[in-house]
């Protein structure tokens, strides 16, 4: 009982963020310089169609209006009208979704497959050669920027050695998996970087705890109580972590997406910054938003279902 | 995010750091030099670039386009309009060192201001606060940095606003945790007792014993700053291609990237380099706050 009480605390905890959430995406706008109308229609500018451009912004109301219009239309999914591809901005986004999806999926994926076995090994290791390894490769890690790191595995993955698709998102899911590995592995080997560090933190201080101490008296292999006692409070934690740091890695899609010319949200955002297309930046600003919105609750309630002293508090 | 060790980090370090007394001073002082020193040299060779190389960092020579490192008076090679990878690595990097410091500089004091106040006095404006922070958490940084510079126009200067009006929040809400703690001390309500005004108390009294957690952020912070400036530089929306800053020149590079991998693979080690140098230092810090006490 006290579990449905939780999630559904937390379920109403989320309204009034993602009400701030449409507040600030709806005065990203207002931050245009000048007039707006102008800087859409540039050299094309007349009086007449400079006052179409501000009506069908809804530039022509008063600022309170402006918010419920704006709002009034989200709820009815409509994130306005793309200037550059004369097309509803909703269309437009949903087309580049899957691609953007997928890569943030296979990225946790590897993420995972990376920094869980790094971080516990590290923490099983410490002070020895494994460990100051990977201190010194998350050291570094952390002040790689991904985009660059992309272009090298390009490098050295997909010219020096053809292993994998130099750009592009693919046909079908395998297609996918190969033509994403590479970016997906760009943005994976950034998110490690933090993960492994907390993961490695987390083991020793479940290594300190009192019960550990219990079971050795017991006579309890060190195996078990890895697995049993050790890992299974650890990985409470890289839930935690890895749910904080999604908007992260969600962030990172943006720039790797340029990279290796993926179709998704990422160059879509890129793309309409160049052209002006403010409709759509507001319209994936939002949804990277909920997003990150969704990922959260979804980590607090995994996290509570791990960890029943969550829900109780 | 990984910046503040958890307190169990914090608990493990400190028993290694007491069952590890030899080497200790290496321990404590190590990453902190290391840091300085190689943040000091990068700093110098920018500034000193003029003395380093003899070449301009603008100056096309088309008749020596892409040559490869080592080649004769080119040590890291030549772009495609034969300039000096070298020069244009150590001039860009005023543009880059200038964003880390410009764009970190100013959210510390302003973070680290609001985060007082909003800690300190606590009640309404500490709600109002916290849940303005709590909204731009909502966004992904990068995201919504790049939403800024698109209302803004793509700019050095309007990236710097973007930075500006996003990431003062972290320093905010790390200020205001350890402030709410810091104020319920006896020496602040001593000092209150005594009838100190507020701004004496803040500054004289709970700010010194906050700052070394925001100094400790905001290393990690000048890492991303470094990283967030090349990837807007690389994205066309900070710097601009002719410019030699260090993500502009990485961009660059990757159209010639089939044949001449130089091009971005140097501008995106200097950028390693500085991170490195910033993470160090930041590891430095709180390694001294440690086992300081």
């Amino acid at each position: 009982m006290s579990r449905l009480v939780f999630v559904g605390r937390r379920v109403l905890q989320a309204i009034p963020v993602l009400f701030g959430i449409t507040v600030i995406t709806f005065f990203l706008i207002r931050l245009i310089p000048g007039d707006p109308a102008l800087q859409i229609l540039g050299q094309h500018y007349t009086a007449a169609a400079a006052k179409q451009v501000r009506h069908a912004l809804g530039l022509d109301r008063p600022l309170w209006s402006q918010y419920l219009l704006f709002l009034t239309h989200l709820l009815h999914g409509n994130l306005g009208e793309s200037l550059f591809f004369k097309q509803p901005a909703r269309q437009v986004i949903e087309q580049r979704l899957a691609p953007t999806l997928f890569l943030v999926g296979y990225a946790a994926v590897l993420a995972a497959a990376i920094s869980i076995p790094t971080g516990v090994v590290s923490a099983l290791r410490r002070g020895r050669l494994f460990d100051q390894t990977a201190r010194v490769v998350t050291l570094v890690g952390f002040a790689m920027p991904g985009f660059w790191l992309g272009i090298m595995l390009i490098l050295l993955f997909a010219i020096k050695v053809p292993l994998f698709p130099v750009s592009g998102y693919g046909a079908g899911f395998v297609g996918h998996l190969d033509h994403l590995f590479l970016p997906a592995l760009t943005i994976a080997l950034g998110f490690s970087t933090i993960v492994v560090r907390t993961l490695r933190a987390s083991v020793l201080a479940a290594y300190a705890a009192d019960y550990v101490d219990t079971a050795r008296i017991k006579g309890i292999s060190r195996v078990a109580i890895l697995l049993r006692h050790v890992l299974r409070n650890a990985i409470v934690s890289v839930v935690v972590v890895f749910g904080i740091n999604l908007a992260f890695l969600i962030g990172g899609t943006v720039i790797i997406e340029n990279v290796f010319a993926i179709p998704g949200l990422g160059s879509l955002l890129v793309d309409s910054v160049s052209t002006r297309d403010y409709p759509v930046v507001q319209g994936v600003t939002l949804l990277f938003a909920v997003l990150v919105v969704a990922i959260n609750l979804v980590t607090d309630l995994v996290h509570a279902s791990l960890d029943p002293r969550v829900a109780a508090r | 995010m990984s910046s503040l060790a958890s307190p169990s980090e914090l608990l493990f370090d400190r028993l290694q750091a007491r069952s590890r007394r030899r080497g200790r001073h290496l321990r404590r002082y190590g990453s902190l030099i290391a840091g300085a020193t190689i943040l000091s040299v990068v700093i110098v060779a920018c500034l000193a670039a003029p003395l380093l190389t003899h070449y301009n960092p603008d100056t096309l020579d088309p008749l020596h386009p892409l040559a490869g490192p080592f080649t004769p008076g080119h040590l890291l090679g030549t772009d495609e309009y034969g300039r000096d990878i070298l020069a244009r690595i150590l001039y860009g990097g005023r543009i880059d060192l200038l964003i880390a410091f410009g764009a970190t500089g100013v959210t510390l004091v302003a973070g680290t201001a609001i985060g007082l106040v909003s800690g300190y006095f606590g009640g309404l404006i500490d709600t109002i606060i916290m849940r303005i922070v709590d909204l731009f958490f909502a966004f992904p940084f990068f995201v919504l940095v790049i939403a800024i510079v698109a209302m803004l126009g793509p700019s050095i200067f309007n990236m710097f606003v973007a930075i500006w009006l996003t990431s003062w929040i972290s320093y905010a809400r790390i200020t205001r945790g350890h402030t709410t703690v810091v104020k319920n001390r006896e020496y602040v309500l001593a000092a209150k007792a005594l009838g100190y005004r507020h701004l004496r108390v803040m500054l004289r009294h709970i700010l010194p014993n906050v700052v070394s957690f925001v100094l400790i952020y905001a290393m990690v912070d000048a890492v991303g700053n470094v990283l967030l400036g090349a990837a807007l530089g690389f994205l066309g929306l900070g710097a601009k291609v002719p410019s030699p800053e260090w993500g502009a020149m990485i961009s660059d590079g990757q159209n010639y990237i089939l044949s001449s991998w130089w091009l971005s693979t140097f501008p995106g080690l200097a950028i390693v380099i500085v991170g490195v140098g910033f993470s160090l230092l930041g590891d430095g810090l709180a390694d001294l706050l440690r086992t300081g006490d």
